[in-house]
Formats: C-alpha cells, sequence, structure tokens
C-alpha cells in the first residue's frame, strides 16, 4: 500500500494581539495508507479540529502553520498554490464538519448540493447530477432517495443529514476523507450504522480517512490505526489493537477509564462506584510550559517529570510509540 | 391502558413520580385542504413510575420521544392526555400557584449548556433567577444559597461574576446544574446532560451528578443514547421506540435478558468490541430508520423493521405485560422469542 497523506513535523501557531504566535500543535507527524483508516483522538481543545484544517488549508485567520510538511501523494500542500487547493478539496480531499447543520446549506435542496460537487468535479449536467446524486444517496442508505434528494437539510433527521454529508463528501471520489467527529451527536444505532457504512465505501473506493474523535473505545474498531493527542502534541501513537488494549501514556490511560463500558450478561445489580477522572483540564493556548504537557495532570509524575522538557515520541515496539518519561516503566 | 397499574399498587411514598398513559400529539399540518389535520405521535400512551432517590433512564433512537416527554413532565409542551402524578397531584391539571410551587420541586438540566444559559447575564444571577421567581428566601439568604452552590458543583466563588462564553463546555453545564439544584428540588430530568461533553468531562459530571443524589436524595430521570452510560448510571431503564415504550426493566435485567426485538438491536448496535458484537450486530441490529411518527400505521411501531414480525404485529398494537419483577415488555412474540445469547 502506498502512503496517501504523511504529515511531518507540523507545527501550527496562533497569532496573539501583541504579535507573539502561541503554539497550537507541535510537531505532529503521522501517515495514512490508501484503503486505511487513522483515529486522531483527544479531549476537546486537544488540537484535533485544528489538525484536519491544517491539512485542508482552511485554518482560521491568525492560525499559521509555523513548520512541517504535509505531503499528498508526494505532493507538498502547503505549498500549493490557491487554485491548485481548490481542485485538491474537490477532488483529492474531503471533510465531515462536527456540525452538519452548519456545513448544509439550508436554502438548497439536498439534490442541489451534492448535485453542485458532482458538476464541479466531473462537469456532468443537471439531469445527469441529479442521478448521480440519487445514487449517492442510495450508497449511504438514505430510504426513498429519489424523494430524499428534493428534501431540504431541516426536514432529515441528525443521522439523514450526516450521511448526506458523507454522500457530498464522497461526490468529489475524494482519496482523502477527513471525518471530524461525524457521530458525537448521533445515537448509538446510527453511530453503528454510520461507522459499518464508511467502512464499506472505503472497501471499493480504497479511500483513505482520518478519523476524529474524543472517544477512542468508539473507534477502536474501525480504525488501524490511532495518534492519541493531547495539548497539541501527540503522545501516543500505534497500531490500534496495541494502543487500545496495551495503552500506555497515562493521558491514554485516562480517556479509556472514564467511559464507562457496557457489560452483557447476568451481574449482581451494583452500587454506584465513581468513574475514573482525568483531573483538571486541557490547557488552554497559551498556558502550555516547555515540560510534559500532561504533568499537571498526571498521576504517574515523578520528579523526573518536574526535571525534564517535554518527552520525544519513541517507539515501545514496532507498532507502538509513547511521549512520556516513565513509558518503560509504565509498559511492564 | 397499560397493565402497569395493574402489576403493583404504587405506594405513595416510594413513588416520586407517576406518569400515566401520557400522550403528547403535535399537529402537523393537513396534507390536503378540508381535511382533517395530521398529528406528530411524539408520545402515545407512555407509562411508567419513578422511585425515590433512584435514577429512572430512558434510552431509544432520536425522534423517538425521550425529550418530548422529558418536557411535558416539565410542562414544557401540553400534553394531549394522560396523568403525571407528582406527589399526590396530577400536574397537568395545576395552574398559577400552584404550578409554581411543583416547578420548585421539579427541574431540568438539557444537553446544550450553551443555549440554556443566557450569554448576557452572569453565572450567579442565573442560579439566582428560579429563587427569586419563586420567591425563595430573603435576597441575603438567596446570594448565600448562590456561594454556597457554586462550591458544590466544583465552581470557584468568582464564577458568580462571570459570563456563560467565560466557562468551559464543562463549567457551563456545572452551572446549569447548579441553577437546577437551586430551588432544593425533589426530581431533575437530565436530557442528554452529558452527550455533548467529551469523555473526560463526562465523567467528572456523572460523578457530581451521582454525589449530588447522595446528598439531597435526588431523584432523576437520565435521558441518553449511551447505553454503557445508562447501565451504570440508572436503576431502571425505559426503551422506547417512536412514542412508545417497548421495554422497561432494572438495569441489571434488561442487559441480562432483554426481551424485546428493538431493544436487541440497540444492545447489537453498543456492545463491547469482541465476538459476541460481531455476533449480535449480524443477528439483531435492524437496518434503516424508523419510520415516519406522523399518523403512524396500526400494530407494532417496529413491525416495518422487526425480523421477528408476524401477520398479527402490523394488525394490533402489542400491550405493555408484566414477564418478571419490574420488567415489562410489549412485544406480542415476547413469550416465545428466546433472549439473545452474550457468551459469544
Ligand atoms: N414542537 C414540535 N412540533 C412538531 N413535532 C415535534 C415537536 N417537538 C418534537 N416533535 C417530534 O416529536 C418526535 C419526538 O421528538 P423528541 O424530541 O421527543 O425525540 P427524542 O427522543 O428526544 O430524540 P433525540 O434523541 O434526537 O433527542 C419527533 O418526531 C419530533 O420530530
Ligand atoms: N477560532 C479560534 N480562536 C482562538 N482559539 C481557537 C479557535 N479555534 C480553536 N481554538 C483553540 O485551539 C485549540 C485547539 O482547538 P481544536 O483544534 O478546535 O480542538 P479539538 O478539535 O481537539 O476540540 C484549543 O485550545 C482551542 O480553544
Ligand atoms: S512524562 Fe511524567 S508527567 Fe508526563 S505523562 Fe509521563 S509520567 Fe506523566
Ligand atoms: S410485536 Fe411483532 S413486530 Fe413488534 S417487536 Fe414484537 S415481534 Fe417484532
Ligand atoms: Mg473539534
Ligand atoms: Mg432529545
Amino acid at each position: 500500500m502506498s502512503t496517501l497523506l504523511k504529515v511531518e513535523n507540523l507545527s501550527v501557531g496562533m497569532r496573539g494581539s501583541t504579535g507573539v504566535v502561541v503554539p497550537v500543535l507541535e510537531n505532529l507527524s503521522f501517515a495514512v495508507e490508501a484503503g486505511r483508516t487513522m483515529a486522531l483522538v483527544g479531549e476537546s481543545g486537544c488540537g484535533k479540529s485544528m489538525t484536519a484544517l491544517a491539512i485542508m488549508r482552511l485554518l482560521p485567520e491568525d492560525f499559521v502553520v509555523t513548520s512541517g510538511r504535509i505531503l499528498l501523494e508526494g505532493e507538498d500542500i502547503l505549498s500549493a498554490s490557491p487554485k491548485r487547493m481548490r481542485s485538491l478539496r474537490g477532488n483529492g480531499i474531503s471533510m465531515i464538519f462536527q456540525e452538519p447543520m452548519t456545513a448544509l446549506n439550508p436554502l438548497f435542496t439536498v439534490g442541489d448540493q451534492i448535485g453542485e460537487v458532482l458538476r464541479w468535479h466531473s462537469g456532468v449536467g443537471l439531469a445527469e447530477a441529479e442521478q448521480q446524486a440519487i445514487a449517492l444517496l442510495r450508497a449511504v442508505q438514505i430510504p426513498a432517495p429519489e424523494q430524499r434528494v428534493k428534501a431540504y437539510p431541516h426536514q432529515l433527521s441528525g443521522g439523514m443529514r450526516q450521511r448526506v454529508m458523507i454522500a457530498m463528501a464522497l461526490a468529489g471520489r475524494p482519496k482523502l476523507l477527513i471525518a471530524d467527529e461525524p457521530t458525537t451527536a448521533l445515537d448509538v444505532t446510527v453511530q453503528a450504522q454510520i461507522f459499518d457504512l464508511l467502512a464499506d465505501l472505503q472497501k471499493e473506493t480504497k479511500t483513505a480517512i482520518v478519523l476524529i474523535t474524543h472517544d477512542l473505545g468508539a473507534v477502536a474498531e474501525l480504525a488501524d490505526d490511532i495518534s492519541v493527542l493531547y495539548a497539541g502534541r501527540c503522545i501516543e501513537s500505534g497500531d490500534a489493537d496495541s494502543v487500545v488494549s496495551h495503552p500506555c501514556h497515562p493521558y491514554t490511560r485516562g480517556l479509556l477509564d472514564c467511559v464507562p463500558q457496557l457489560k452483557l450478561g447476568p451481574r449482581p445489580p451494583q452500587a454506584w462506584s465513581d468513574l475514573a477522572e482525568i483531573a483538571g483540564m486541557v490547557p488552554p493556548l497559551g498556558a502550555r510550559g516547555p515540560d510534559c504537557a500532561f504533568l499537571a495532570r498526571c498521576r504517574e509524575a515523578s520528579e523526573l517529570c518536574r526535571s525534564r522538557l517535554q518527552p520525544a515520541l519513541e517507539p515501545i515496539t514496532d507498532d507502538h510509540a509513547v511521549s512520556c518519561w516513565r513509558k518503560s516503566e509504565l509498559a511492564a | 391502558m397499560t397493565t402497569l397499574q395493574a402489576a403493583a399498587p404504587p405506594d405513595s411514598s416510594e413513588f416520586v413520580l407517576n406518569v400515566n398513559d401520557l400522550v403528547v400529539h403535535f399537529e402537523a399540518g393537513r396534507k390536503r385542504p378540508l381535511q382533517a389535520p395530521s398529528f406528530v405521535h411524539a408520545v402515545d400512551g407512555v407509562s411508567f413510575r419513578v422511585r425515590r432517590g433512584t435514577s429512572f433512564g430512558i434510552v431509544g433512537e432520536s425522534g423517538s420521544g425521550k425529550s418530548t416527554t422529558a418536557q411535558a413532565i416539565m410542562r414544557l409542551v401540553p400534553a394531549t392526555s394522560g396523568q403525571i402524578v407528582f406527589g399526590e397531584r396530577n400536574i397537568l391539571d395545576l395552574t398559577g400557584k400552584g404550578l409554581r410551587e411543583v416547578r420548585k420541586h421539579l427541574q431540568i438540566v438539557f444537553q446544550d449548556p450553551f443555549s440554556a444559559l443566557n450569554p448576557r447575564r452572569r453565572a450567579g444571577e442565573q442560579i439566582r433567577e428560579p429563587l427569586d421567581l419563586l420567591g425563595i428566601g430573603t435576597p441575603g439568604e438567596r446570594d448565600e444559597r448562590v456561594r454556597r452552590l457554586l462550591a458544590e458543583v466544583g465552581l470557584p466563588p468568582n464564577a458568580a461574576n462571570l459570563f456563560p462564553h467565560q466557562f468551559s463546555g464543562g463549567q457551563r453545564q456545572r452551572l446549569c446544574i447548579a441553577r437546577a439544584l437551586a430551588p432544593e428540588p425533589d426530581l431533575i430530568v437530565c436530557d442528554e446532560a452529558v452527550s455533548a461533553l467529551d469523555v473526560a468531562i463526562q465523567a467528572q459530571i456523572l460523578n457530581l451528578l451521582k454525589r449530588l443524589q447522595r446528598e439531597r436524595q435526588l431523584t432523576y430521570i437520565f435521558i441518553s443514547h449511551d447505553l454503557g452510560v445508562i447501565q451504570q448510571f440508572c436503576d431502571e431503564i425505559a426503551v422506547m421506540y417512536l412514542g412508545k415504550i417497548v421495554e422497561q426493566a432494572p438495569a441489571a435485567t434488561i442487559f441480562a435478558e432483554p426481551r424485546h426485538p428493538y431493544t436487541w438491536s440497540l444492545i447489537a448496535a453498543a456492545a463491547p468490541p469482541g465476538p459476541t458484537r460481531e455476533a449480535l450486530k449480524q443477528h439483531y441490529l435492524v437496518k434503516g430508520d424508523p419510520p415516519s411518527p406522523v399518523d403512524p400505521p396500526p400494530g407494532c411501531r417496529f413491525a416495518q423493521r422487526c425480523p421477528s414480525a408476524v401477520d398479527q404485529c402490523r394488525k394490533s398494537l402489542p400491550l405493555q405485560e408484566s414477564i418478571g419483577t419490574n420488567h415489562y415488555v410489549a412485544c406480542h412474540r415476547a413469550a416465545e422469542l428466546l433472549p439473545p445469547s452474550f457468551d459469544g
């Protein structure tokens, strides 16, 4: 398999009012191969959406890439012209945004919006675009697509809107699909359907997927690889099974522990026992020191951690890397 | 009427809330002029009872009527028919002073803490507002209570002077909880109160809610689509589908011996990864969307998607029947269909 997306030492900063640039993302590196899925995981405010927007070259004003490269099939998209970027966003990369209602235009029908992408992408006429839009709606399992193609976004349920977003994202036959929390707002049955749908479509199209989420357990099945972000830094990455079944960084462990897992089968009624918490919160921009970003919240922190800088992301096995001074003790 | 009340005579001290055949219909316009209007059957004959000091969970697909049930209890939407008995009174009959009195004891926390707060008023004023409106305590006592509440939900004292946008999502939800606690309610409805929060903050808020429940003997109606959370948090659970409760049981029962095909589908979708999950998905996860809640056809609401549906299901509506201790199910075939095996 060929590497489709390669992010190398990407750093993004925010220019404050005084002209100082504060770090938002620091030294991120990851790669996604065609037909594979990588999950970017972390609490809100860790920089997941910023990573996605940097790849799309859609960073908000005041946010700048301060170093690194983003290679799409070897082409450095950070130096691509605006014209080239527009063409890539139509053909090469698509994104499903966190909030489907804000990403769909309420004034146009679903068919108009998918059709526009199709016409732009492959230059088909109006009638042909509608036929293809219906086929896409059918592919994402929207019932009665011939009628739904004429519906406005507000006439659809949340799950259907999210599927329309996926249909739109697929209309340009992207090589890379970035899905920013595509199911956070949806209920479990719809979430399971959407994950299955993404996996099925991926098998056919060999699309590389970057899946963004705060719920590590939820994506374990769908992802091939996982990168855990904390305060703009990648603190653990590797093969999905390995990261989920042998998490090593205290933050990754915390993320897995604070989610109550559904337990099936007979068990005695139990009194409530408090869920594990990760005390405190993600440090805001500008409040991140040079030492381990997780230090203030870490239960495993030792004197050693306090006297050193942010640890490098280093391998603990062939397919698993961790950024923690105590990784060898914790992995044991 | 369901067999729910027949099953056990209510003991007025044990149950805080008794919802009886609640119906909420919304007018959905007319298909043609002069024709009778259509109705959205958002809640269509729902009955349940909530035990004092416990958490009663409601799960179900989007649009199944969970929030509408919650809002009818809060009198935020008008009920079409039915009874909601709180204490000794049917709160659907109350007006004016009686309604204000009951409102002190019933509070709600919503999913989106931002839109639930007034962006232009300081946090302290917003917590104080229900006290002012309901005329609780002297002005000095109200200030004191606001200070105590902030501490109780884990916000710093200076939070009183801040505006909602100056808080993080998790802090805003703490603020909403403080506001709900202000009039010292008996029952708080949490409508997806942790669904918009990330997993770390969700754990903090759930722990906070449980601590408050212990300290204040609070009763919760807890709406969520996360079965893992519901299982841990709730004592009893009702599963809703298209305006109806299809199954209701203690938490320990419903995840061990679920008896309704829709409950099976929900569980299959949420089962923890592994071979059991694959087998459950294969056999029990249903596809597609629920049918429209506008003028639903007769018969079982789940019949269109149910793999076990037979002719009778499409003709007559199954009623809720007792099939075990506090376990009720509404399915014609409940007696013959075996629950899934969870051992892989
Ligand atoms: N004010 C209203 N007017 C018309 N229809 C409504 C109104 N409020 C709710 N509905 C409809 O009633 C049904 C039940 O809605 P409700 O909000 O109770 O669902 P829910 O179970 O809370 O779903 P979710 O999980 O998406 O929050 C839906 O079909 C909805 O579209
Ligand atoms: N428009 C913005 N202006 C200023 N700060 C922002 C803006 N958008 C995001 N941030 C900050 O950038 C950091 C990363 O945000 P984001 O990538 O959105 O996080 P995530 O998607 O992981 O929740 C956070 O500290 C967030 O508060
Ligand atoms: S380096 Fe130290 S403080 Fe940082 S995560 Fe590892 S143990 Fe915790
Ligand atoms: S009544 Fe029939 S259609 Fe309804 S859940 Fe039972 S078997 Fe399925
Ligand atoms: Mg985000
Ligand atoms: Mg709702």
